[in-house]
This record gives C-alpha cells, structure tokens and sequence, in this order.
C-alpha cells in the first residue's frame, strides 16, 4: 500500500529541513493529503516539461549526451522567515568584506602588510591579476554577482561552506523551478505567502546600470558567454531574456579606441557594461591566454581605461579561493569590525605544517578539497574512501600540500525527496544569490541542490545532484 | 537596444526559416514520390530524389541500391546525411537554441519537441503502409512552426531576416522540383499526355500544395507548360517563384527603410534583375530557351542574393568561400 508522501519517511539521526521547524506544518499538512502515487505522477509531468523546454545543462565527461535535465525534486525545501532574515545578513555582511578586501588587494593592500592575510597566499595565488592594481571600480564594487555556498550540520547550525565569486551560476533553476512548482503543485503553494523569486533579471539588469562606466545613464548592456556549447548556456539564455539585452560571444564584440563595440547589421554599435560568463583567463587573448577563441582582443585595455565594465569584476577569484576562504572571519573582522553572522567550516589549511600534521593524522575523517577546482572534482570524503584513495590523497597532499585544505565530514542536513522506492532522506545544501550594484541584495532562498545518490554527500549537478524549489516564507 | 539586431543572430534567423522550409519541401518530395517514380513500365525508380539534390556520390558511398528503404533512410533519419530530415530539424534547433533570447518559448519548445521527436523515430514508421503518416507529420509540424512564428515572433529586423530566409528558400525549391520532372523524368514524345505523365503532372502539383489551386485556373486539363508556368510565374500561388522573389524583394526594401540599414544593395539589385526577367518572360520563352537552363539560372542568382545578404549583414567577408558562409551546404 501507498501511503501518504511524509508518511515513512525517516530522517534518523540527521537535521531534517522539512521536520524540525514548526513554521513548516502548513506544507506538512498539505504533503500528508498526497499520496506517494500522485506525487510521482505530477514530477514525472513536470520532468517531461523540463526536457521539452530544453532546461539542461552539459555533461562534459559523457560524450554523446549534450543535453541533460538537471534533475528536479518536487518536494520543496523551506526556510522560515527569522532565518532568512539571518541568512540575508550573513551573506550580505559577507559580501561586502569581500568587496572591501578585493579593493584593498588591488590598492594599497593594508591587509597584507598587516600580516593579517599571508603575503604569498594572495600574491602568489593564479587568480590574482596584476592588471587590476590600481584600477579604480564604479562604486568599489567587484562580486556584482555572488553564490554563497551554506550548509547545516548535525545540531542545525549554518555554515558557510564556500564563496563563489566569480561566474557562480545556477540562479536560472531558482525561478525555473518556482515555475515549474507553480504549474505542478498550484494547490501545494496556494495562500503560503512565499517571498518571490521572478524579479532576479529586473535587480541584475538595475545593478549593472548602476555600475556603468561613469557619465553613462543608459548603458547598453550585453550578456558574454562562451556559446551554445557551454555547459550553462541554458543558464545564460535565460539571464538575456530575464535582462532584456543581447546574448552575446566574444566572436560579436571588438575593441576600437578603448572602446567595446557589437557587431549588428547596421554596422557596429556600442557596448557599455559586459556581463560575462567566461573566466578572467579566457576573456582577453592579448592580456590572458593567447589561443583562446573565447574573449575579445583588447578588452581588458578598454576595462582599465574605464570605458567598459566588467561583472564580475577581473581578479575576484583570489577571494574565493579555498585558502583564502580560512581567513574569511578574520576578513570580515578587519574590515567590518564585527563578528560574522554566518560561521566558516572550520578549516585547515595545509600549506601550514601544522595543519598538514592534522590533516595527515586524521585522514579519515576529514573531507580533503583541493583549492583550485571547482564543481566537486578532486574531492576525498575520508569516512567514504577506501584504503586505496585514502593512500592517494595521502601522496598528493605531501607532494603539493599547499594545494589542498580539510575540514572535518559534516553530517549535512536532510531533506525528504522523492526516490525510486518512496520518499527518503538526501543531503541538502543552500546557495543564496547576491546582486551588488551600488548595493547588496539577496533573492529571497536560492538554489537547493540535493545529493540524489543514498547518502552521498556530493550536490554538484556534474556530480549526480539535483535541485528543489526553496521556499522562503514571508 | 530592441533597434540593433547582432549579425550573428540574423544569419541563425535566417537558417532557421531555410532549414525549416527545406525540411517542410523534402517531406512533400518524399511523400509523393511513389506516384513520381514509377516510370512508364510502372517499376519504381527512387534513384530520382537522389539526383534531384545532387547527392548521388553521397549516397553510392553508403549505398549499393537506390532502394525505397535506402533512400528513404538516407533522407529521413541518417544523422550524418546534412540533407536529410533528421539532420534538417536538428540545424533548425541549433539556430533556434542559439536565437532562444529573441524567440517565443513556444517557437523553442515546439522545435525542441519535434527534434526529440524525430530523434525517437520508431524502426516501422517508414513502412510502406505508414510512410504517408509519418510524412504528413513532418509537413504538419513545420507549418505549426510557421504558425506559432507567425502568432509570437516579434516584428522587428528579425521577423524581417526569416521571412527573407522562407522565400529565398521556398523560391530554391520550388525550381527543384520543376527540374526533377523536366530534366529527370523527361518524357519521351509518346509518352507525353499518356496516364503516366498527367499522373507525374498531378503528383509535382500536388506535391507543392498546387494541385486545387491549378485546378481552379486551369479546367481545362493538364500540360507541362501551364503547370510549369503556374509553378514559376503565378502571382498568387504561395510557392511560385515569381511570388517568392517578389516577397523577397519587398521586405528586403521595407526592413532596409524602417531599420536605416545601409547594407543590402547587391542583394536588392539581384532581386531586381530576377523580377524583372520573371515579369517580361513567357512559358512559351522559357520552355523555347531550354526550362533546365533558366531553372539553373534563377537557382544561381538566388545563391548570389543569399551570399550578398551574408556580406551585408551576417558579418561575413567578400573573400569568404561559399563553403565558409557557416551553414550553406
């Protein structure tokens, strides 16, 4: 027999979402008059959708399959309105530390002769560029878009888990799956009062106006991507659409006079803010990486004379690096004067002998990331690895110690989802979007990824994550 | 911004509307083929099709018998074949993915679905008994595509761009299948009025949606000439190509007025000269000077309007060879 969705559903020892918070019992109730049966055929409705629609992202490592639909979990995951509230705070309070540090570093770098941030971990980190020191930014404002990645542990505190300041995506899947809840689930979401999500494009576009090249009230704005075959291309089509402005490759600008130009068909028209979704690497091939096919000669000269802006800015990636993410409460201390409202992982950092000991010591029971990748690759989850891979990462982190940092294995909160046999229990994060033109603002929720494998602790979509719509009450 | 159209995105408008119209033209070829390739002996010669597109080296090469499966195949589902009409809808929804900021989520959805569609085609749907079904349904999608086009595509420089590539197009077509009957299926003197040429007759009308609309000016019967003078010199037909060059010349001047779009005078010149030769020639002239001769010409300049529009506007150089203007095949 079938029961109702929550009916056997069992979270055990871990922080359930879904459970522990009284101000979710509306939607509990509303689960418990859903059998299990309807729930599957509504999300199989809606999957179907998904893949009409083509929402899908790219799979580098299997070659025939171009197209995939980021899987989807109909259950929502909720945040009640007080912790929204501090979550806001934390990732804005956050961000603005980490605006006020990019300044200092590509300025008169305080931080550094201060000794509060090692030397050598910013000066000698591939993602700091040279060329940014001394440019002078609209409004000082470097992370014009943010993806802060948050995590609950075992006793239901959050955790920062990540900074991604660079090109983070995923905010395309918030509003889509809002969308999609909306069509499937209308009676679910009825009379909730639920923060919207739909006005992300509408606040972007208006914080890019606002840091447009000085003197210049109507910018023309332009979306860069790396093109169709880009694994966020869906992504970037949808964020065009949401803006209202072309969706452009570096094949459709040119600089002339300092000065970046698109080409149309009635001849070349003028660009004034880029919001790009290609990496500081590949932007210019006159200033970065010759061969690259991507970007656009001579932008990054047009960018320091101040004649275009970049979002993000170039040289942010030296904030969110991994081992610069250990020092990021003392950042916010230095610079804001204040505790950080949302707490770090705690971290070790490897490159200091000290912590390299720790680390080697506690091997298994301590997840070791490498600082320079991204989306979950070169991962070892110690109480998850073999002898075998615990021996590799063993010899990597004595080879290379300074690449590598650890943190011990948080038992990540759950959240119900709805599997091949019935509802059950997958890890859940969190990453909030903030948009920082003269400002911060943060969409209310953000992306929910969920480990879809039983017990896997991995979210990343390349990585067999889905997502949930995340349910932010007002 | 909403008065700039990128290059870029004219030239992908301006394929999605060739590579849909092409598609729509070799469902309607295909479907009517039966009657087409039955000669005068009643043997079915499928080779026919293979020649009418020039792809008979492409074809032998994968091919020892230009058999109905085979050549079915080789138009309908082979990925690799860039003519046929998986490969066809596939080129529409590459440029239709890249233009998603600039079209209707139902023009993207409903092209989505007919590419999975195609990509899910079941082994018997081109069995002899279903052939006619499964055909229908491809004409029947590209003119829901043309419909939905129609009910949400904005009217600015790009709705102009794939009007433009429609015409252009169904022009090309249309003096295809002319020359599929004349140059490939010549009759023989004997031949000519026997059943097996009115039936041939009726299939090219029919095949271009032409046969009522014939029918209708003409109560007299059937000849070649008034059907090829129908097909070519027609000002109402939708598919004549006197019509489509005509269309094409008039949006081409009013995009180029509302837009102040320098570019575009070679192409227009073209036009001009297309128009004029269509509107002082007779069938009777063009049947005496050799319809194959003309029909290449007219499929020449339609190449030249093609490459002057990339130059003008696509951002594409006048040293660019043909096979470098990106999508022409």
């Amino acid at each position: 027999m079938d029961g109702s969705v929550l009916s056997s559903y069992d979270p055990g020892a871990f922080w359930c979402e879904m459970l522990r918070c009284p101000a979710n019992q509306p939607v509990r109730e509303r689960l418990a008059s859903l059998s299990v049966q309807e729930l599957r055929e509504r999300a199989a409705a809606a999957e179907a959708e998904l893949y009409n629609f083509g929402i899908t992202f790219t799979v580098y490592s299997e070659k025939d399959a171009i197209d995939r639909i980021l899987p989807f979990d109909v259950i929502p995951r909720l945040i009640p309105a007080a912790e929204w509230a501090q979550i806001e705070r934390g990732v804005i309070q956050r961000i603005t530390a980490i605006n006020l540090l990019l300044h200092d570093l590509y300025h008169d770098q305080h931080i550094l002769r201060d000794g509060t941030l090692p030397r050598d971990l910013v000066l000698g980190n591939p993602n700091y560029r040279p060329l940014m020191q001394g440019v002078d930014l609209p409004h000082r404002s470097y992370v014009h878009v943010a993806g802060t990645d948050l995590v609950r542990d075992e006793h239901g505190t959050l955790l920062v888990l990540e900074d991604n300041v660079r090109t983070p995506s995923g905010v395309s899947y918030v509003v889509e799956n809002r969308h999609m809840m909306l069509r499937a689930f209308p009676d679910l979401l009825d009379e909730l009062g639920l923060r919207p999500v739909e006005n992300y494009g509408l606040q972007l576009a208006a914080a890019l106006r606002e840091v447009a090249p000085r003197g210049i009230d109507a910018p023309a704005t332009v979306l860069l991507s790396p093109g169709t075959y880009n694994s966020a291309f869906f992504e970037h089509v949808f964020l065009a659409r949401e803006m209202g402005v072309p969706l452009v490759e570096g094949r459709d600008l040119l600089v002339e006079d300092e000065r970046v130009w698109m080409r149309t068909t009635g001849g070349l028209a003028p660009v004034d803010v880029i919001y790009r979704r290609i990496n500081d690497d590949f932007l210019d091939p006159a200033a970065f990486h010759r061969e690259s096919m991507l970007g656009v000669p001579g932008l990054m000269r047009a960018y320091r004379a101040g004649r275009v802006t970049l979002a993000n800015a170039v040289g942010t990636g030296v904030a969110d690096d991994k081992a610069v993410y250990a020092y990021m409460p003392r950042i916010i201390r230095y610079y804001l004067g204040e505790e950080p409202v949302l707490a770090n992982v705690p971290t070790q950092i490897c490159r200091e002998p000290e912590a390299l000991r720790y680390t080697l010591d506690h091997l298994a029971e301590l997840v070791v990331k490498p600082v320079g990748e991204a989306g979950g690759y070169g991962i070892t989850v110690g109480p998850r690895a073999s002898a075998a891979e615990l021996e590799a990462c063993r010899a990597k982190l004595l080879a290379d110690p300074a690449n590598y940092i650890s943190q011990p294995c948080i038992g990540l909160s759950v959240a119900p989802t709805l599997v091949e046999d019935g509802v059950a229990p997958r890890h859940v994060d969190l990453r909030p979007f903030a948009i920082t033109g003269a400002k911060t603002w943060v969409l209310p929720g953000g992306l929910t990824r969920v480990a879809l494998r039983p017990g896997s602790l991995i979210v990343n979509s390349s990585q067999g994550g889905g997502s949930k719509d995340t349910w932010v009450f007002k | 911004m909403s008065e700039t159209l990128l290059a870029r995105y004219a030239d992908c408008v301006f394929w999605l509307a060739r590579y849909v119209e092409r598609v729509e033209n070799l469902a309607r070829i295909l479907d009517v083929n039966e009657t087409f390739s039955r000669d005068s002996r009643g043997s079915q010669n499928w080779l026919s099709i293979v020649q009418l597109f020039s792809d008979e080296k492409t074809f032998s090469a994968r091919h020892a018998e230009a058999s109905a499966e085979n050549v079915l195949h080789f138009y309908v589902r082979d990925t690799d074949n860039p003519s046929s009409i998986v490969s066809g809808i596939a080129q529409a929804r590459e440029n239709a993915r890249t233009l998603r900021p600039l079209i209707s989520t139902e023009m993207w959805v409903q092209l989505n679905m007919f590419h999975n569609r195609l990509g899910a085609l079941g082994a018997d749907e081109l069995s002899p008994g279903r052939r006619n079904r499964f055909f229908g349904s491809v004409k029947e999608a590209c003119q829901t595509h043309t419909g939905i086009t129609e009910g949400t595509l904005h009217r600015d420089q790009v709705w102009y761009f794939y009007q433009i590539g429609r015409y252009v197009e169904r022009a090309d077509q249309t003096t295809r299948l002319l020359d599929m009957k004349y140059h490939l299926l010549l009759p023989r003197p004997r031949d000519v009025g026997s059943p097996i040429d009115v039936s041939q007759w009726n299939a090219l009308l029919r095949s271009a949606a032409g046969y009522h609309a014939y029918r209708r000016l003409h109560s007299g019967g059937i000849t070649p000439a008034q059907v090829a003078g129908f097909l070519l010199l027609n000002r109402r037909f939708p598919r004549s190509v006197y019509l489509c060059i005509r269309q094409t010349e008039m949006l081409l001047a009013e995009m180029k007025a509302r837009y102040a779009l320098r570019g575009g005078n070679d192409a227009a010149e073209v036009l001009d000269g297309l128009r004029a030769l269509f509107s002082t020639l007779s069938i009777t002239e063009i049947l005496k000077q050799g319809l194959h001769e003309f029909l290449d010409l007219v499929q020449l300049r339609l190449i030249a309007v093609s490459r002057h529009l990339s130059i003008a506007f696509f951002g594409y150089q006048p040293e660019d060879t043909l096979e470098q203007l990106q999508q022409t095949q």
